[in-house]
């Protein structure tokens, strides 16, 4: 299990760094905050454990704060990324054409 | 339990948990041009939608109201924040949300500990991944939060150090951190200690971050993104969750190029800077020689700007964080439009630090309806300077210093900078004369081609816009 684990572990980094080397500055703001709701997958770890038998009450109110947590970063970073990245979608090339409204 | 029915076939499970990662992979993909990037991150929301519903369907037991509870705060928190975010606020943002992250990521390993009697009964490598993951963690909350309260100025902006202690209690704390982690991971089966490894690394991410100066704060975000990720990674070889690994690596693949993007950028070390203290004892003495060139400062009027730039062909504009404090990238592109009008070509400069974190001054632009091929990043627009007739520098400073190039005793010497001094005409718009984040004085200012607007950015645009109008 440790092997395969560390296997796709090892693949992820270096697919991660192909993948991310080619993203532009541009993009860099909303990759933070899509990177942001990407690690809202620590959300799964929660729900697994609060899952396993046996945890006390203490054990529940920590689970339940870092579901909250993973969940704000899954929602919250999706959402503003998306409008984010709105802003960069509109209107790339009509803008010459633009008259002043004065 | 498992097995019981299909969709709890483990193998099953695995499936999904390969669907979700492969969208996160690709969605990604997509964020390597701004017209597929709306889509990609799209895709990736759906990869994690699958996962948490594999995720759902694996586990046996219940506790599914405070599964409710969790997610109903989470998203009762996130949504508005995620929408009411102004765009200039995006830095501290993105450091809540690490924070956020890295405080889910210790709290579960601590439960994983309660719950497990300290790690009796699990493999070894389980309790090191998750103790690797809680000290990360907790570093990466307390740093964040940190680094929040520096942006959203509820800390000072300065450095805040113990000076020459600093390293040493630094060191200190991380020995202390991971001693109790060894201990544990030995089988010490103490929360005493654990709790006690989970403050020591608190009180590292508050150590490391508290020296930081504002400036350097594009590259503390980035290194506590992938501290981050890498935290969610190790949480996931210790769950066992394939997902968790793949989604965790990605986030610190991204989070250290971007680190060390920002260190190139600003031309420091990443040790460097966790060491502290831009602003501190090194820049003095360039600052103090740096009255060597007090020569003479030409200033000029918005009329004046507003002749130059109406007979230019080209016109560079290169924003600095001043701008965005200012609020001005809206009348700045009201300013590009008149021009543009007049059949001006306007393009934009963004140096890699310009702003508070990675690429935040092209999301100010872009949210000032600026079109993203306007927008040129160093290496692209640097060539251009030499044809261009009115370089127009708006609250930017330290990126436009030819000290980089030519000073070898200033403290920016190599860094990478906007080579503006080639323009034609050179265009200053300051509030006055004051060195910028870094306490240098730049040589640009007493260029023979350089003029300087004194006065606010918002208000001085505002201005030239208006004498333009009357050309």
């Amino acid at each position: 299990m440790l092997v395969t684990n560390l296997t796709i572990l090892v693949l992820a980094g270096f697919i991660g760094f192909a993948v991310i080397s080619k993203i532009p500055n541009t993009l860099h703001t909303p990759l933070m905050s899509g990177t942001n709701a990407i690690h809202g997958i620590v959300l799964l770890g929660g729900l697994l454990v609060i899952g396993f038998a046996g945890n006390s009450a203490f054990n529940k109110v920590i689970l339940v704060i870092a579901i909250a947590f993973g969940t704000i970063n899954i929602v919250g970073g999706f959402l503003v990324t998306d409008r984010m990245l709105e802003m960069f979608k509109r209107k790339p090339t009509e803008a010459p054409k633009d008259s002043e409204p004065k | 339990m498992l097995a019981t029915s299909f969709f709890q076939n483990e193998n099953f499970l695995r499936v999904l948990y390969i669907v979700a990662f492969a969208l996160f992979i690709y969605g990604l993909m997509g964020l390597t041009g701004p017209r597929t990037a709306v889509r990609g991150n799209r895709i990736a929301a759906v990869g994690m939608a699958i996962a948490v519903i594999a995720t759902l369907l694996q586990r046996g037991e219940g506790n599914w109201g405070l599964i409710v509870l969790g997610v109903a705060i989470g998203t009762a928190v996130g949504i508005p924040a995620a929408r009411r975010v102004r765009m200039t606020a995006m830095p501290q943002m993105v450091a809540l949300f690490n924070g956020v992250g890295g405080g889910a990521v210790f709290l579960i390993a601590w439960a994983e500990f309660r719950n497990t009697g300290g790690y009796q009964g699990t493999a070894t490598y389980v309790a090191v991944f998750s103790v690797f993951a809680a000290i990360i963690g907790s570093i990466s909350f307390w740093g964040s939060n940190i680094a929040f309260g520096k942006l959203q100025e509820l800390l000072p902006g300065r450095p805040i150090t113990l000076g020459r202690l600093q390293q040493p209690a630094n060191f200190a704390l991380a020995a202390v951190a991971i001693g109790l982690g060894v201990a544990t991971v030995a089988g010490a089966h103490s929360q005493l200690l654990f709790v006690l490894m989970l403050l020591a690394a608190a009180a590292l991410g508050n150590a490391m971050v508290l020296p930081i100066g504002g400036a350097d704060m594009p590259v503390v975000i980035s290194l506590l993104n992938a501290a981050t990720g890498l935290s969610a990674a190790a949480t996931g070889v210790a769950l066992n969750n394939p997902a968790l690994i793949v989604a965790g690596m990605i986030v610190g693949a991204s989070g250290s190029i971007l680190t060390n993007l920002m260190a190139v950028a600003m031309n420091r070390s990443i040790p460097a800077i966790i060491a502290g203290g831009f602003g501190g004892g090194g820049v003095v003495e360039g600052a103090s020689g740096a009255g060597a060139f007090a020569g003479t400062v030409r200033a000029t009027s918005a009329a004046d700007v507003a002749m130059q730039l109406a007979y230019a062909r080209l016109v560079v504009v290169v924003p600095g964080y001043g701008m965005a404090v200012a609020q001005a990238q809206h009348t700045v592109r009201e300013l590009a439009k008149a021009l543009e009008t007049r059949g001006v070509e306007v393009k934009y400069a963004i140096h890699p630090v310009a702003g508070r974190m990675p690429g935040h001054m092209n999301v100010l632009l872009a949210e000032a309806d600026v079109p993203y091929d306007q927008l040129k990043e160093m290496d692209d627009i640097n060539p251009e300077f030499a044809r261009t007739d009115v370089a127009l520098v708006i609250g930017a400073n330290d990126v436009t210093n030819p000290a980089a190039h030519t000073n070898p005793s200033s403290p920016i010497y190599g860094m990478p900078i906007l080579d503006v001094e080639n323009a034609h005409s050179v265009v200053v718009i300051k509030r006055s004369m004051n060195p910028g984040f870094a306490g240098i004085e730049n040589e640009l200012y007493f260029k023979p081609n350089t003029s300087m607007l004194f006065g606010d950015a918002k208000a001085a645009v505002a201005d030239i816009t208006a004498e333009l109008a009357d050309i």
